[in-house]
């Protein structure tokens, strides 16, 4: 793999990093189109980073990519706005591949040591293969009191308080239905 | 679902985060441990019945700063741990300080006492018991620091694990030190540390599996 160390590279790492921070911080104040951005901009990245790393799976680069981006929403609320983002992406996106490495038990392929640098945000790959598992799918197995807010919130775009009448439950149900239910999807994807 | 579609489900009706609500939670979670730590200690173990005399005793405020400054640095550790990314160095290396000063006091107290009392500064009446003791008024506020942690986001499982350890052994010290008659400065660099490093211990073992996500 080529390292990249030029300052041209490290300029645009660092341009990446001021706009998806940006991004984010509105993501995390509720702009859900600033959001929507980050995200799609961030798996990019991340499938760059990943595929660099995964020579020995390709099929489960798709995957890990939409596993690390599960991770990065469930636990947005860790992100301390005074910190960088790359850091951040970084050590998740790490712990994500190193865990599919230990549920693999391929270690000896990391052919890439890991700590080396931060560059999560050099590189991006438009390039997105079909996942392997479908995550409507693993939806199925969630209790109706988390499928349904995730449904027509997630979804369908339907608002807390239609979403509230629809399935008769409380804003606040719903609110909790959709965040547990995401944590829950996320238990799931990482089961299979 | 494709990742675009993922995507967009993710953005769709986003929520404001409430980083606020956060801390919250986690203060009355270790809250929540402290109090039941408090009540084991009461109901197994007794408040010292000479603590207010102790109270006059500067080594009684020794004795509670040093398991407190561990907790305090133990609450920061288990915090950056929790955060994906957040260096932890020289909070790490700022743990020996709290050590160390303990030790030179103890090593002072053991220079300046004559040989036979040596003994009794060192293993007191209760080293039998102590760290079994701090270990066990621990157990509640572990499970309140691991389950506090399990709320954020850990990446490096073994770290968070032994942080969440220090924190519970270190507080667990402190409000064991409201029972303990001890007022000896080798004792408690002795036993303290040993207590605080039980759970400390067990926190690294069970880390990669408790907090996996």
């Amino acid at each position: 793999m080529e390292r990249i160390t030029t300052d041209s590279s490290m300029a645009a790492m660092q341009a990446n990093e001021t706009r998806l921070q940006a991004l984010f911080v509105l993501g995390l104040q509720g702009d859900a189109q600033a959001y929507q951005h980050f995200l799609k901009d961030l798996s990019t990245h991340l499938r760059a980073f990943f595929k660099r790393r995964l020579a020995a799976l390709p099929d489960e680069i798709e995957d890990l990519v939409q596993d690390t981006l599960m991770a990065i929403h469930n636990q947005r609320h860790t992100y301390n706005q005074t910190s960088p983002l790359t850091a951040w992406v970084h050590a998740i996106g790490r712990y994500k591949l190193i865990d599919l490495f230990r549920r693999r038990a391929v270690r000896e392929n990391l052919n890439d040591p890991l700590e080396d640098d931060l560059a999560v945000f050099a590189s991006c790959d438009i390039d997105a293969v079909d996942a392997q598992r479908d995550i409507a799918k693993m939806m199925v197995q969630l209790p109706d009191n988390q499928r349904l807010p995730i449904m027509h919130m997630k979804l369908e775009g339907l608002s807390v308080s239609e979403t509230a009448q629809i399935t008769h439950m409380s804003e606040s149900a719903v609110k909790v239905g959709v965040h547990r239910g995401l944590k829950a999807l996320a238990a799931l994807m990482k089961g299979t | 679902m494709q990742t675009h579609d993922l995507i967009s489900m993710l953005a769709s009706q986003v929520e404001p985060v409430n980083r606020q609500a956060l801390l919250k939670d986690c203060a009355l979670q270790l809250g929540a441990g402290l109090l039941v730590a408090t009540l084991v200690m009461v109901a197994v173990f007794g408040i010292n019945p000479a603590l207010r005399e102790a109270l006059a005793q500067p080594m009684f405020w020794v004795k509670l700063a040093y398991p407190a400054s561990l907790a305090s640095l133990g609450l920061g550790l288990a915090w950056l741990a929790g955060a994906p990314g957040r260096s932890l160095g020289w909070l790490l290396r700022s743990l020996a300080v709290p050590v160390l000063l303990m030790l030179a006091l103890a090593a002072v107290v053991m220079f300046n006492a004559e040989m036979p009392q040596r003994n009794a500064l060192v293993f007191g009446t209760t080293w039998k018991v102590c760290a079994m003791s701090i270990t066990l008024v621990s157990a509640p506020l572990f499970v309140a620091a691991i389950w506090a942690l399990k709320s954020l986001a850990p990446t490096r499982l073994r770290l968070a694990g032994a942080a969440a350890g220090l924190l519970a052994g270190a507080a667990g010290t402190l409000v064991y030190a409201f029972h303990c008659p001890e007022l000896a400065a080798p004792f408690v660099a002795l036993w303290y540390t040993a207590g605080i490093a039980v759970p400390t211990l067990v926190g690294a073992a069970l880390g990669p599996k408790l907090l996996r996500w």
